[in-house]
């Protein structure tokens, strides 16, 4: 392992600290940047093709600039904003590793970007193939027997999962009223339980980190429709008592809910329906290198054991002969997208598992893991982690040293980082964890930008002992300081309408 | 095989070592073995990027719905819209697209404003004061607005137009089955919403499409009574490029205004990833859904944009959340802001106006044609429904061999049973952009003429 460290975005020079003044202030009336087609299309004056009661007395004002004032203000805004094309991103749960170019351009392919989603089958086989590749390829790499793709998000996928859970139970005359959910689970898994028309009963975890199987046993019974469960969970450990846990909530008929957020962890190794799952989301927003795009669009596919299939979301492409046609299960829950789903996430992902292969997962898994057991060795002395084993793809490690010696919280950490030219890890989750500080360093990243990242957190240690004010009033050398949270929600500011405080 | 991972087979060893493993399979020794995969992953072997760039390339070629091979009429709540360079080349700046959520503001100034700018101007276009950072779609965020009028009223009856396109109807009933929520559509007579048989009291939403899904103009006054009488929440429904020149949402007496954004620099995409337009009323806005950007100050007292009002949202308020969103379509937002930032406000209401000129020519062409009747009376925008002699899905397959997309057959669009028209499958659903030319419009008509002949 060489000691100089590479990778590192190196924040002051590479972002622009320069406010940009917003759309509005630079807009200069008269103004205008558009250019449309010359249709010769008769201009009748929209007054006499529009009862005149349902027109605007004045256009809605937009801004007024030019391409080149819009050029220069997009870039700008753009340099202010950290990514991982520009360096390393190891938000624990997130997964952000790169994303290859390729696939941003098979989405960009106007053979399957200018196609029409009501276009007919017959004149869209190339996408419905897409899908039907995509999901038996993802049902493959799960172990489940069908999918549906339309989910936008990994949310969406929960609440479809969690439909396809009532849709079951119903079916079988069965009314259940909860789902178990452990306490170290992301938010998202509660919140969807309650849109699914569900209670909540949290299971708590044991002092290995993992589910506590007699707590689960305790809390189990004929109204449970299910349990939610993340292998990983959010702490990075394998749920290594996963056989067992499974086979108690169905020994109750509950189903069991894979949440495929770390499925990152396990590809090629261990595959949710060989450890007895029912119902499987993936985020091939994280797994299957998607670009997140500053918050979206994700893909949340939902794959399921054979006994839900016929509740699957429709319209579903399917084969039907040599070609391919849509179809709609027998007791289909029904849609849960206004057309077929992000469908150019889709092909991305279908792109990279292509690019990647049976084999080439494998190692992306493998990478991932020793990339976040070597992190979590590597910081042991400064940043214990909650439980010192070896983790999956991803490790929480504590910052409750350096708050009892120094005062310095996992927040000043993780906003130091930014100065050091990284991306912070998750903070303050899993909730159960004091002073949480997740990294994901994912396969992507190589070991001297690793080296790197620690060396960085071992300048901030230093820094803690010498100058704990510093680092509360981290970062400095970002486009901006550390923000005020609070005055925001105090006086909401949402538009550039809004009157000021 | 190929893949994306930087280390050297010695980095490897050496990382291994430090781990205190031997090999790459020892990192999930703690894995039950009963459960381990034997044998690998049933796929196919990798291959490199030009490799798979030739199968990749194959499903392309054979999707006989692209561009290049059709002219599109259809819409349905997606439209062929120009979307320029300039734009593409903008919102596709990796800084954008390969960035996360912007849980950290002092390096997510980019996205943070970018968004701003882009809730400024949905609100602009809703009337009202508050937008969000995006939902997934617009069906989405319909039920948003339903759930969001649950938690206003405590009530769960709402009343949907049917109007309201086809799919945002389905998917509002499949999520009504977790949420409990009573779904009440309301029929369409000669294309307009038909309140009359409609008890009001105990409803949570009245939903009204403007225009509806059928292009039609309806008056939301109508909902607007409905709904105040009830004590229940107006919500609109909106094609967002019509909302640059009609009456906004918040001047009919919205209390929510949802749409699809597609249309503003988004590609057609075979369906997603799309927009979700949301914007409510101040009196709402605790209650929204998903993330919401506000301006503030950093320490050193310069503006900066944060994520705020997070007590709303799942990862702090976990099952009491207003919804479960968290990942959204801020990308989509980021191309919606740059695109309208490109129009200016010249250039939307050109685009509003030529999209309701060419709409209007061409169906005065086409209703002059024998076999070819308006499917209601109602006035329309930039979209109309024609009652043909043939069934609409053989004509679209026909003109489809001449190079058009003739538009979107309605029993492909409607569940059994819709009631918003009569008799679906003789009707064609047509939409005209500012792209179509009057010699596309009128080789359309030509080639329509001769279809039904």
């Amino acid at each position: 392992m060489t000691a100089s460290p590479a990778g590192r975005a190196s924040s002051a020079p590479l972002m622009g600290r320069d406010a940009e003044p917003t759309l509005f202030e630079i807009s200069v009336p008269g103004r205008t940047a558009f250019q449309l087609r010359t249709t010769e299309v008769p201009a009748r004056p929209l007054e006499e093709l529009v009862p005149p009661a349902h027109l605007a007395e004045a256009p809605v004002a937009i801004a007024e600039v030019s391409e080149r004032d819009l050029v220069a203000h997009v870039t700008r805004l753009s340099h202010r904003q950290y990514s991982v094309d520009l360096g390393m991103y190891p938000l624990g749960s997130c997964t952000m590793k790169y994303n290859p170019k390729f696939c941003d351009a098979v989405a960009a392919d106007p053979a399957l970007a200018s196609v029409h989603p009501a276009a007919p089958a017959a004149l869209t086989q190339g996408w419905l193939e897409i899908m039907v590749d995509l999901e038996e390829r993802l049902c493959a790499i799960t172990g489940m027997t069908a999918a549906t793709l339309q989910p936008a998000a990994g949310a969406a996928g929960e609440l479809t999962g969690l439909l396809l859970m009532r849709a079951y139970h119903e079916s079988r005359g069965d009314v259940r009223r909860r789902v178990i959910i452990p306490d170290s689970a992301h938010g998202t898994n509660p919140a969807s339980v309650t849109l699914g028309g569900y209670e909540v009963t949290t299971v708590p975890s044991n002092d290995r980190g993992l589910v506590d199987l007699e707590a689960l046993r305790g809390v189990l019974g004929p109204d449970v429709a299910g349990i939610m469960l993340t292998n990983p969970n959010t702490l990075g450990l394998f749920e290594e008592q996963i056989v067992e846990i499974a086979a108690a909530v169905h020994e109750v008929g509950g189903l069991v809910y894979y949440d495929g957020a770390n499925l990152n962890a396990i590809l090629g190794v261990v595959r949710p329906g060989d450890m007895g799952f029912d119902i499987v989301h993936m985020n091939l927003h994280k797994t299957f290198a998607t670009p997140h795009g500053g918050g979206g669009p994700g893909a949340g596919p939902v794959a399921v054991a054979a006994h839900l299939v016929d509740f699957l979301p429709g319209p579903r492409a399917v084969r039907e002969g040599t070609g391919f046609e849509w179809a709609t299960p027998a007791r289909s829950i029904g849609r849960v997208h206004g057309w077929h789903g992000n469908a150019l996430v889709l092909a991305r992902a279908l792109a990279y598992i292509h690019v990647h292969g049976a084999e080439g997962l494998t190692r992306v898994a493998q990478h991932a893991v020793v990339n976040a057991n070597w992190l979590r060795r590597r910081l042991a002395a400064i940043l214990p982690a909650a439980h010192d084993r070896m983790c999956m793809h991803e490790c929480t490690l504590r910052a409750t040293a350096l708050k009892d010696a120094y005062g310095v919280r996992a927040l000043d950490v993780a906003k130091a980082l930014l100065e050091e030219g990284f991306h912070a890890p998750t903070v303050y989750f899993p909730l159960i964890v004091d002073e949480a500080l997740m990294f994901e360093p994912t396969e992507t990243e190589s070991p001297q930008t690793l080296e790197a990242l620690a060396q960085a957190i071992e300048r901030i240690a230093l820094r803690a002992a010498t100058d704990p004010e510093g680092l509360h009033r981290a970062p400095q050398t970002t486009p901006v300081a550390r923000v005020d949270e609070a005055r925001a929600a105090r006086h909401l500011i949402a538009t550039a309408d809004a009157a000021r405080p | 095989m190929a893949d994306y991972l930087p280390h050297t087979p010695e980095e490897v060893a050496a990382m291994l070592a430090f781990v205190g493993v031997d090999s790459l399979e020892g990192l999930y020794a703690h894995v039950p073995s009963a459960v381990r995969l034997a044998g690998g992953l049933d796929l196919p072997a990798g291959m490199t990027e030009p490799d798979a760039a030739a199968v990749v390339a194959g499903y392309g070629a054979r999707n006989a719905a692209r561009a290049s091979e059709l002219v599109c009429f259809a819409g349905a709540g997606a439209y062929d819209h120009e979307v320029p360079p300039v734009v593409r080349a903008l919102a596709g700046r990796s800084e954008f697209v390969t960035a996360y959520t912007p849980y950290q503001p002092e390096v997510a100034q980019g996205v943070l404003q970018a968004i701003f700018e882009y809730q400024t101007l949905v609100a602009r276009l809703a009337g009202l004061p508050i937008a969000n950072a995006s939902l997934y779609d617009g069906a989405t965020a319909l039920v948003e607005a339903l759930n969001m009028a649950h938690g206003a009223t405590g009530r769960s009856r709402m009343l949907v137009s049917s109007g309201v396109h086809p799919h945002w109807r389905a998917v509002a009933r499949t999520f009504a089955a977790g949420t409990g929520h009573e779904v009440v559509e309301v029929p369409l007579v000669d294309g307009r919403t038909d309140w009359s048989g409609v008890e009001p009291a105990g409803v949570a939403a009245v939903v009204v499409a403007y225009p509806n899904y059928l292009g039609v103009l309806e008056d939301p006054a109508e909902a607007k009574a409905l709904a105040g009488s009830a004590g229940g929440l107006l919500v609109v429904a909106g094609d967002p490029v019509a909302a640059g020149v009609l009456r906004s949402a918040g001047s009919w007496g919205a209390d929510v205004f949802v749409g699809e954004g597609q249309p503003f620099g988004t590609a057609l995409s075979f369906g997603g990833p799309y927009l979700g337009l949301f914007a409510c009323a101040e009196a709402q806005v605790r209650r929204l859904p998903g993330r919401i950007v506000g301006e503030t100050l950093d320490t050193e007292g310069r503006r900066a944009y944060v994520t705020t009002l997070r007590a709303r949202e799942q990862d702090i308020r976990r099952e009491k959340a207003t919804s479960n969103v968290c990942t959204n379509q801020t990308l989509m937002a980021v191309t919606a802001a740059v695109q309208l930032g490109w129009l200016g406000t010249r250039g939307l209401r050109e685009v509003a106006t030529r999209c309701a000129q060419g709409a209007h020519y061409l169906f005065d062409e086409l209703t002059r044609i024998d076999g070819v009747a308006p499917a209601v009376t109602a006035p329309f925008f930039r979209e109309f429904a024609l009652r043909l002699r043939r069934p609409a899905r053989e004509v679209v397959a026909r003109l489809a061999e001449e190079g058009i997309l003739a538009g979107v057959a309605l029993d492909a669009l409607c569940a059994p049973g819709d009631r918003s028209i009569d008799a679906p499958e003789g009707v064609l659903l047509v939409a005209v952009t500012e792209r179509r030319t009057r010699a596309e419009i009128d080789r359309y008509v030509r080639v329509m003429r001769g279809v039904l002949q």
